[in-house]
């Protein structure tokens, strides 16, 4: 020390501004890789490859119906694995996402029923307790800074439980009676559970709502505010906090979400079936969250999709229907999922390995 | 400096590069924010206790300390994540008490965290406007103006010097002293008028050190106030414009810098008079070299009684 005893203060000029110029450490990637590095590409491949499996494994596939009832299928998972998904870019799990949708149903079928009135009351009460139970969640989650993985697990057990409990006090039984009936009822199954001809095949509502949904969500997680917030909040709580996102809205905002997807399925399988087994969804939040997975969503949040959602879902139901056009006995299907699951979380991560690198 | 000065008489001691301070902070100016026998205490434990500090437009305010002498409740007080309990905090010489830092942001406060407050996934020109987006277009389809905001993200990083080949790309993957420069950039940006810097350069290497320093005196020349928090003299000797170093919650030195040479500074960071007890117990150990150490009576600098006004 001592040297610079009077150093001169440092006053460099500014920099000229607006001159076009590169600071020539980073190279171009080519072009495949940077697609590759897209969280959606993996999975998409992935589907891609499981379609083609299927079409040489089973040749039913090939027909249009097979296909209407494969997206059918895909669609009824990825309704919820959209806005599993959007939490899991938010950096929180939800694991009552399962049973959550037979609440729904629950609720509205058993109000309506018991009560006798118009089935679309007991819709929109459905959609209130199934906002509720997402707030519940958000609130506990931001409330107490427990990982969301125990607070749902809570919650997943609670509904699980009063699911059946309830269901029994009120009916005497595990399902609930046929409300097919009731006012109202062909009203709301045009909405929640119709289908209608394409080309000769009926096409199921559901996969109209599922697209739309999935644009809807792409949309709003690149191009608005929100969406901004959901990648802020999953990739750094306390770093969006301190320049000013309003951390807990937007953590709470996507657990209701969930609840709204929730209460969308559970409203379709109440007016596609008419009554509501108490006990089932047990299982399905974990579809959910691999479909999330599977499409490119970081398990800890701050990056992932909302196609690639789309694209595992897909894959899901294909395989599940797959399964049953190759005559292969049903039960392989959750085996294959966790084949999928592992392989896909393994491209996941040579391919981002590969193409991020620098 | 290119200003013109009317009279030739007033340049003639600015006329070397040297005194550039003294033109950029006239006495006259009021102080952006300040504080008169500040303090903070958790409970019982008092972590900080009565520190002045003036903070002038166009002005770098260093803030030396050790670990745990008070740099960071100082800089949460003023960025509004925690409120002083005893003394006064003034903004434009009016007294403030900020509850959120989203307060302290709409008076011209901005802090630059140590952990930047960015998101490292994100690309580079969203973290820029995160919390503060640009949009277009009427409610239901209101949405992001991205390309407005890369050009002007672009702008203010190439105005601060700093180049970029690549706006998408994930800040994360920016050197630390770049991200450092892009959470300068943006605060500045956001129309800070006093840029409170939390240990800058505590995690970069030499040169990267230099080049936010760079930035820091590019931000000082626009006119802003800087508190630059450092525990590192020679950072803030290149720099700053006056010096406080904190010591246990309390300010141990405030000095102008025509008034502290560099060894002073060094010392009273180093521990000062501590260190010249030190020197006594080393020289009793053979091999340690003792002559070079400076003695108690170098430690001369003026000492806090040099704040004017009653304290």
């Amino acid at each position: 020390m001592g040297m610079t005893q009077q150093a001169a203060p440092a006053v460099p000029a500014p920099p000229a501004p607006g001159r076009k110029e590169t600071d020539g450490r980073t190279r171009q990637q080519p072009l495949p890789l940077r697609l590759l590095a897209r969280p959606e590409i993996g999975v998409f491949l992935g589907a891609v490859a499981v379609y083609i499996f299927f079409l040489v494994a089973a040749p039913p596939v090939r027909e249009g119906s097979a296909m209407a009832n494969i997206l059918y299928q895909s669609s009824t998972i990825g309704i919820m694995a959209l806005p599993v998904a959007l939490l899991m870019i938010g950096g929180e799990f939800d694991l009552s996402s399962g049973v959550a949708v037979v609440t729904s149903a629950l609720t509205a079928s058993m109000l309506a029923y018991q009560l006798t009135l118009n089935v679309w009351m007991g819709v929109i009460v459905a959609l209130l307790v199934s906002l509720a139970v997402g707030f519940f969640n958000g609130w506990m989650v931001v409330r107490t800074g427990l990982p969301s993985f125990l607070v749902t697990l809570g919650t997943f057990l609670i509904l699980q439980g009063a699911n059946l409990a309830v269901t029994k006090l009120v009916t005497g039984n595990v399902a609930t009676d046929d409300i097919s009936s009731m006012d109202g009822f062909d009203q709301a199954r045009k909405v929640f559970a119709s289908s209608f001809e394409v080309g000769g095949v009926a096409v199921k509502i559901t996969i109209v709502y599922w697209l739309v949904f999935a644009a809807l969500a792409t949309w709003v997680l690149l191009r608005t505010k929100y969406g901004n917030w959901i990648f802020a909040v999953g990739g750094n709580k306390e770093s969006a906090r301190a320049v000013g996102v309003p951390v807990t809205f937007t953590k709470i905002s996507l657990f209701m979400l969930v609840g709204f997807g929730a209460w969308f399925v559970g409203m379709h399988q109440l007016f596609s079936f008419n009554t509501v087994q108490s006990g089932e969804g047990v299982g399905q939040e974990l579809i959910y969250i691999s479909a999330a997975v599977i499409g490119g969503c970081l398990l800890t949040g701050g990056y992932g999709s909302a196609i690639g959602p789309v694209f595992g879902a897909f894959m899901f139901g294909m395989v599940q229907q797959g399964i049953v056009y190759a005559n292969w006995n049903p039960d392989w299907f959750k085996a294959f999922l966790g084949v999928m699951l592992l392989g896909a979380v393994l491209i996941n991560l040579w391919v981002q390995r590969t193409a991020t690198r620098r | 400096m290119t200003t013109d000065k009317t009279s030739p008489q007033s340049d003639t001691h600015s006329g070397t590069h040297g005194a550039v301070i003294e033109d950029t902070a006239p006495e006259t100016d009021a102080p952006l924010v300040e504080l008169r026998g500040a303090g903070k205490a958790y409970g019982n434990i008092r972590a900080l206790h009565g520190v002045d500090l003036r903070v002038h437009p166009g002005e770098v305010t260093c803030v030396l300390g050790d670990n745990g002498a008070g740099k960071s409740t100082l800089i949460k007080i003023i960025s509004g994540l925690h409120q002083h309990t005893e003394g006064d905090f003034l903004v434009d010489g009016a007294p403030v008490r900020f509850s959120t830092p989203r307060e302290a942001l709409d008076k011209g406060i901005a802090t630059v965290y140590q952990d930047l407050a960015v998101v490292p996934l994100m690309p580079v020109w969203r973290n820029f406007f995160l919390g503060s987006e640009m949009t277009k277009g009427p409610w239901p389809v209101r949405r992001l103006d991205i390309e407005r905001m890369k050009k002007t993200a672009d702008e203010e990083l190439r105005n601060m010097g700093i180049v970029l080949d690549d706006l998408e790309q994930p800040i994360g993957t920016l050197s630390g002293g770049q991200r450092q420069c892009v959470a300068i950039a943006r605060a500045v940006y956001f129309g800070a008028r006093v840029l409170i810097l939390d240990e800058p350069t505590a995690a970069l290497g030499v040169k990267q050190s230099g080049v936010v320093l760079k930035y820091i005196a590019a931000a000082r020349d626009r006119g802003l106030g800087v508190i630059f928090i450092t525990h590192n003299p020679h950072h803030a000797y290149m720099v700053g414009d006056h010096f406080s170093v904190l010591r246990l919650g309390t300010m141990e030195l405030s000095a102008e810098r025509s008034r502290i040479t560099l060894d002073e500074l060094t010392n009273h960071m180093a521990g000062g008079a501590e260190l010249a007890a030190l020197k006594h117990e080393l020289s009793q150990v053979s091999g340690v070299d003792v002559e070079e150490l400076p003695e108690e009576e170098d430690l001369t600098a003026p000492v806090v009684a040099t704040g004017e006004g009653a304290s």
